[in-house]
This record gives C-alpha cells, structure tokens and sequence, in this order.
C-alpha cells in the first residue's frame, strides 16, 4: 500500500497530527494503531481535567480522545486497528502487522511517529527486597481499575509524586483503599500542583518528600514497605527507616518515550529527552519523519500534546504537497543556565513560521523568574517573567521570526532566579 | 506404581525425565510450585561454561565439560535458545594473571579444547568496551549463553509427552521407605515409586532427611543480578568473566540469549534457601564488580533486579550418589554451578547410576526427543506473513516490547504443560520480559489466560500460586 502520509499511533498525538494533515490538504492518510480503538492512554484517563487550554472546558480522558475520534471520522484517513508498526525504515517504509490485514509494508511520502511512551518500572530504578506481586505501576493499576474493573489492592503505597501516581492515589481511595502515602526522592513533586491538592491534601494523603521506598517485603504478595529519608546524594539515611504495612506499591518514578522504532528508523535522538531531536515543525533528522507528543518528550497536558501535533501534521502535508521550502541555515537552540531541555532543539530559518513555541523544561524549582533567550554575540533577544517554575511542570514561550532573525549563531534558553 | 519418581522439576530434573522417557519405565515428576523452572533454574547467569574451572578429577570437572559439549546438540533438538560466545576471564594484577595460567593448566587437564591465553591489548581488540586495567585474559571459545527455564520447560514437555507424569503444586511432606518401594507424601496425594531421585535444589537436604540423611549439609549463597535493557545488549559479545574468588567464579558482565545484558552475581550466605531478595548493598557491589571489567555498563538501562540461590552444600563436588541407608534413593544435589552447564551429562550419570543401583531399564521403540515453537519475531517477512495468513492471532501483538503474539500466547497455554501465571506465559513465550515488564501486556495476558482457562480473572496469579494480583471488582464491577 502507498500513502501520502502514514501516523505511527492513534492516542492524542497521532490523532490531532493525521486531522491538521486531513485539514492542510493531505488525502491520503493511514493511522497505525496498536489497539483495538482509537484514543490511546486517555480511554483509561477517567477523571477530568482535559482540555482546559485546548477546548476552555473540562473534560474526561475519553471525552477529549472522543472529540478527536469523531472529527476523523469524518475525514476519509484509513484506520488500520490492532496493527502493530514493526519497522519504520529509512525510505519510510512501515512495516505493520494486524489480525485483519496481515503483514504489510506501507510505503509513505512522510511519517508522523507518536508512539507515545511506556513506564519505569520496579527494575529501573532498582529498589531491593522480594519480589512478590503488588507491585504496579501506576498506569498498570488505573488500566486494572478503569477499563477492567478490578481493584488491584486495598493498602496502597504510591513511590512517586508523577501525576499519573497522584491520580491513581484519589481514584484508589474513591474505590474505597486506604492510600498510606506518598513517597517522592526529590525535595520537590514530580506532578502538577493542582493534582496535589486535589488527589492528596483532599484525600489527608501524606506526601513525604526527599524519601524513597527502601525495602519491598513480602513473600508472595507485598506484606510491607520500608521507607527512608533519602540524602542530597538521593540514597536512604539509615536510621529514618519506618516501616508500612500495605498489600500493594503503585509506581509513578517517571515516563520514557517509546522510540524503539525512531532509533531503527535512524532518526537522531536527544538523550536529554529520550525523544527525537526535531526542528520547529516537529521533523526529525530524517527529512519527511516528523514526531510528536510523549514520543519526542514527556508532557504533562494533553492540550500541549495536540497543539504541537497539529504543527507535525501540517508540515507532514505540506512535506507531501512539495511545499515545504528547501532550507540550508539552521539554528540551534542550547540549554542555558537552570534548563533541562528545549524543544525544538534547531530551526529551519528558510521554512515559513510567524512564531516558533520553545517548549522546556527546569531541572529545580525556582521563585519568581526571568527567561531570558540570548543569541551567541551575547545579545538578549528577550525575556519572559514567570512567578515559580517547577521540573513537574513544562514551560512554553513563543519566539517571533523577528527575533530570530536578528540573532548571531545559535540561542540559548537559560533561567534565572530573581534574588530574594 | 512408578518406576522412577523425580523429585524437583528444574532444568536438572527436567533434562533427567527427559532422558528417562526414552525408555520403557512409568516415570513421575513432583513439583512443589505450579511451574518448572521455578527455583534456581530461573535465576541464574545463563551461561554454559567451558570447564576450566572445577579441579580435575572432580564430577564437576568431567561432567561441565561433558555437559557443554552436549548442549548445542540438546537446544538445537529442543528449539531452545543458545548461542556460543566464547568467554573470556580477566586478569587486572600480576597475581591474577598467574590465575589464568592456573584456569588454562586446569582447563587442558579437564579437556578443554580451543583456549587461549590473551594478552590486555588482544583482550580489547576483541572486546573494546573492556576497562583498560585488564592485563589479561583467559579466551574459551566454547563458552556459551543458553536460556536455562526454556531448556527446562522443552526438556520437561518432552518428557510429558513421551509419557512421563508431572504433579505441580505437588510439595513433598514425607517419604516412606517400604523396602522394596517408596511411598511419597505430598500436597497433592501419595504416589508409590521403585526408585527415588532427589533434585530437589535448594532443598535436596529437606528431602534427604526424610529417609533419615543428613551425609551433607547445605550452605545457600545468594547472588543478585541487574538485566539490562536490550539497548545494552551488545556491550560486550563473550561472557566476561572475573578472577574467581570468594565471590564465586565472580561478577560476569554477558550477553543473554534474549538480547539483554546480564550483570551479577554476588555471592552470600543465607539462611533460607528461597531467600531470593536483593539488597542494597548487593546491588551495589554488583555494580561495582561489572564496572570494574566493563566501566561504560549503564545501570540505569536496568530493566530488572533479581537473585538466585546456589546449593552449595558441605560438599565440594556434586553430590550424585545412593543415599547411604536409602539405596534406591539417588542424590543429584549440590547442583551449583556449573549446574546448568552440566544437565545433559548429570542426566547421563544418573542413568548410570539408577541402573547400578538395579533399575532394569529398556529402550522405547518410540520416542521423539524433539520440540519446535513458534516465534513470530524471528521469522522472516514472507514468513511472517503466511502465518498470520493461516492464523490471524499470530498478527495481534500482545507484547510490544518483545514483539510476543496473541498466537504464541494461545499455543503456550495448550501446550503440553500448561501455564497458570502470567510469568509462566512469559518463560514460555518471552510476553513481558522487555523494557516495560509486563506494564502493557500484563492485563492483556490475564485476560487470555483466564479466557483460555476458563477461570475468574481474580484466579490468575502473577507467579507462584500465592501470589494474588485483583483483590476485588470495583464498585461499578469488571461488567463481567
């Protein structure tokens, strides 16, 4: 099969990337989805929350996925479900696989990867004792509770301050567990601010920072949990030990993009994100392979997820309707001071923006903050005033075409905290 | 009546009932947990050693290299994963360098063919991501890697389908010796059998005390491992092996059959054979052994902890004999390393040994020692293609990480001994095993299990029979 344009997965990303392409003009589209619907993470994201930058209301997971499904439905993509991408070659050849379809090659003029991302688990982040079961990670658990219908325990210890972890201590205690606390290494919550009083402080759950789960006892099921203070090196003190009696240990230690087919591909990765290094059009180092959402890196709204697909799609269409303008100059954007990461990571002066949004994160949380973007003559191209910055929630700022034209050699982003 | 009751359904247990099954004998395996493969055989370095290190002389010396001799042969026969690496044992001082003169001397005594002394530079060469303080290396090409419950579970197939009996859930309580046969005592009722053979592991010692034994004693040493991420995978591409020492043949740093890096083990004495937790300050030790023979090993590609207890025992060699006043009970016990490498041999032994001790034991005329399973990742697209042709589930993805299909799942669960536990699919099939553990397809494989089983999904464990995941439904019910 041929294709303009083939989507490597049907969650949010994949969704709003396949209906900005169907928008700009695309005609022929394929979603690859690995499951037996369209929607991805967000059919089992019960609660609400969605959509409040993006609709300017409140909706379920389900909802926010379901506005995106209808709108492709009315669009002629082809949907191909079950069907599992392989291999995403060089040529941009994907390989898929599906009960209905068989194995297919499905040859494309470009491919937009949203594969999204999986987990860390137990073994990545190495914390000792047995292994019995009961220990889940918190996305494991709410796919168990929300689309199965089992409770996967009744005394809960959450590792992790992540907001799928946060959600899953109030969904846990509606159904009736008693969630004991919430352990988090760092002296600070990975989650959203909002999750933490509306899943902890609501529900009288006790957030310890700076602590980590030191010990998992149990022989066959999780019979109690060892919990320490950790030190500035993030390993237990001995001597703060308190123990935890609880049947079940929910883990919400972090996301990795999924880009198993990214790196097969060949596309160059960013290990500061674990994604894709990506221009402001969201392509990859392989011209006419575009990502976008948690596969390139990991967002906290969904809102953000299908504003900067809708920018893959677009360009994705404008790749096969041979608009895209040839580029030579480039510009890099670098981490300055306090800056984890930028996406985009390099602009293509020549293609046709009005702003570029600089997507970021900071590695601790700062009090009242200015951003400054510098170019390599050390001139300051601007500013931007934020009142807190936190590593839990990502930052965003629009950068005119003005701007950038006027900058010597590469940007960078840096933060710096106001004195107090 | 049995004629032969195996006592302990690990890859030794295993590989022996197989053998037996060739002949025309009733034969019975008891397993205590609802799975082979669940002791030591699940958790160990997965390697197929050459030989040079046991003493000459010893059981261990002549069966090791027996053993590994046979293996190519037995995991062709049986479809199980297994690739000859070669290993390679580094030397970082002067002292450790006389070492490896040792092991090579050792290894030509044992008849160990192809090995070679290195020198740091040759070392390298042939393995860049060694630490430039090796100075040397002892080189054996015959080393392999192997996945050790699979060889257990295909051998154990085997047998079940030549028509050996195998009881899981089926611990042992007591043994009766009624002179001309046993009576055993067990979890799931009492079995009668002419001859007894105890490979029991860990717990060898437990068993032989019901006839009264107590000739060794054992000394459980613990070692825990970190499995890497396949990212990892070709960091290196022989076993790399350190000096032996008080911690064993020492901390290896090796590819896995399945694409991982392995990483351990350490060595420690516990109380409690079953004792399979990992610690803090094992884990560490592990890490720090690995990076001293390999520095770039990255530990935070770890997708996975585990331990696994040896039996050792007060006896240095393998303990494959009559029990003293229980002659028709045969120990295979203190089977520590190199243990897996020596199965096919062990199996060989003891048949000699049960004939010795009087088993009148004729060939079948027939048997079929082969077994073949499908693995979908490892065909070639036109391959791939035809059978999701013929069958369509082998076209749903069940595991994304390991690429395990809907198809494999189903084929393991009829198969001749059927998984109950979602990590007995994943033995059988490699379903959870990658990078996210079983996160994705956990649900999913409780789901077909059940489904396949026709049980309650509340029924399916995670491991072993205790080992509960569901507590209850929710309040607005599974919609069941």
């Amino acid at each position: 099969m041929k294709y303009d344009l083939v989507v490597i997965g049907g969650g949010p990303a994949g969704l709003s990337a396949a209906n900005a392409a169907w928008e700009a003009g695309c005609r022929s589209i394929c979603i690859v989805e690995r499951d037996r619907e369209l929607g991805g993470i967000l059919n089992q994201c019960i609660h609400n929350g969605f959509g409040l930058h993006y609709f300017k209301e409140e909706l379920t997971g389900p909802e926010y996925a379901g506005r995106f499904i209808e709108k492709i439905h009315s669009t002629g993509v082809d949907i191909c479900l079950e069907a599992m991408a392989l291999e995403v070659t060089p040529e941009k050849h994907v390989h898929i696989v599906s009960p209905s379809g068989g194995y297919e090659v499905l040859e494309a003029k470009a491919v937009v990867l949203t594969m999204g991302c999986r987990e860390r688990t137990r073994g990545a982040i190495a914390i000792p004792g047995t292994r019995p079961a009961g220990v889940f990670t918190a996305g494991t658990a709410q796919r168990y509770l929300n689309m199965e219908g089992y409770l996967v325990g009744r005394r809960v210890v959450i590792l992790g301050s992540g907001d799928i972890g946060l959600i899953m201590a109030r969904r846990m205690s509606l159904e009736g567990a008693k969630v004991l606390a919430c352990v988090e290494v760092m002296p600070y919550s990975g989650g959203l601010t909002r999750n933490i009083v509306q899943c902890l402080h609501d529900f009288n759950i006790p957030l310890y920072l700076s602590h980590t789960i030191s010990d998992i006892q149990g022989k066959d099921r999780v019979e109690r949990v060892v919990i320490s203070e950790v030190g500035p090196d993030r390993r237990p003190i001995p001597g703060t030990e308190m123990i935890l009696d609880c049947d079940t240990v929910l883990l919400s230690v972090g996301l990795i993009p999924e880009n198993e087919l990214s790196r097969s591909a060949g596309v160059q990765m960013d290990p500061r994100t674990n994604g894709p290094v990506v221009y402001e059009n969201m392509e990859t180092s392989i011209p006419g392979v575009f990502a976008c959402g948690n596969v390139l890196h990991v967002h906290d709204l969904v809102d953000f997820v299908t504003a900067e697909s809708a920018r893959a799609g677009q360009a994705a269409a404008a790749l096969c309707a041979g608009t895209t303008p040839s580029s030579s100059q480039i510009m890099e954007l670098k981490n300055g001071p306090v800056v984890s990461y930028t996406v985009p990571q390099r602009i293509h002066m020549a293609a046709d923006f009005q702003t570029v949004d600089v997507f970021f994160r900071v590695r601790a949380v700062c009090g009242k903050s200015r951003i400054t973007v510098t170019d390599e003559a050390g001139t300051c191209l601007a500013s931007f005033r934020r009142e807190r910055l936190a590593p839990g929630e990502m930052e965003n700022i629009k950068l005119p075409r003005k701007l950038l034209e006027n900058a010597q050699g590469s940007i960078t982003v840096s933060v710096e905290e106001d004195l107090a | 009546m049995f004629d032969v009751t195996i006592i302990g359904c690990g890859v030794i247990g295993a590989v022996l009932a197989r053998k037996l099954s060739q002949y025309d004998l009733r034969i019975l395996i008891l397993e205590r947990e609802n799975d082979v493969a669940m002791g030591t055989t699940k958790a160990n370095s997965a390697i197929v050693h050459a030989g040079y290190d046991p003493e000459p002389g010893t059981l261990m010396a002549k069966l090791n290299v027996q053993g590994s001799e046979q293996m190519e042969k037995l995991c062709r026969e049986l479809d199980v994963e297994y690739r000859r690496c070669g290993s390679m044992v580094l030397a970082f001082s002067a002292e450790e360098t006389a070492t490896l003169k040792t092991l090579y001397d050792r290894g030509i005594k044992n008849g160990v063919k192809e090995l070679r002394l290195l020198s740091g530079e040759e070392a390298r060469t042939m393995e860049p991501a060694l630490a430039e303080t090796v100075r040397g290396a002892l080189l054996a090409p015959t080393a392999a890697i192997v996945d050790p419950w699979g060889l257990c579970l295909a051998a154990a197939e085997t047998a079940v389908r030549n028509g050996a009996e195998l009881k899981r859930g089926s611990a042992v309580a007591g043994v009766e010796d009624l002179g001309n046969h046993y009576v055993v005592h067990t979890a799931s009722g009492n079995y009668e059998s002419r001859y007894l053979v105890n490979c029991a592991g860990v717990h060898g010692h437990e068993i032989s005390a019901m006839v009264g034994e107590s000739e060794w004693m054992p000394k459980h040493s613990r070692g825990e491992y970190y499995l890497l991420d396949k990212s990892s995978g070709d960091l290196v591409n022989h076993v790399i092996f350190q000096c032996p020492s008080v911690l064993g043949k020492g901390v290896l740093v090796a590819p896995t059959v399945h694409g991982n890096l392995i990483v351990g083990p350490n060595a420690e004495p516990v109380e409690d054979g079953d004792d399979r937790a990992t610690t803090q300050s094992g884990l560490d030790q592990v890490a720090a052994f690995g990076r001293k023979s390999v520095p770039s090993v990255d530990l935070r590609q770890s997708i996975r902890n585990f331990s696994g207890v040896r039996a050792v025992t007060s006896e240095e060699d393998f303990i494959i004999r009559p029990a003293k006043n229980s002659p028709r009970m045969l120990y295979v016990c203190g089977i520590k390393s190199p243990g897996l490498s020596a199965a096919p041999a062990i199996a060989d032994y003891a048949l000699e040994k049960l004939k010795e001790m009087g088993l009148a034991a004729e060939k079948k005329t027939m048997w079929s020692g082969k077994r073949t399973q499908i693995r979908f990742r490892k065909l070639s697209d036109s391959e791939k293609a035809e059978l999701v042709r013929k069958d369509p589930r082998y076209g749903r993805i069940i595991c994304r990480c390991e690429t395990i299909t809907e198809g494999e799942i189903i084929a393991a669960i009829h198969s001749p001994i059927p998984p109950c536990s979602i990590d007995g699919v994943k033995r059988r099939t490699g379903a959870g095993m990658g990078r996210c553990q079983g996160g994705f397809c956990g649900p999913r494989v409780l789901k077909i299990l059940a489904d396949e089983l026709g049980k309650d999904p509340m029924e399916i464990v995670q491991d072993g029979s205790a080992t509960w995941l569901l507590m209850e439904e929710t309040k607005g019910g599974s919609g069941k």
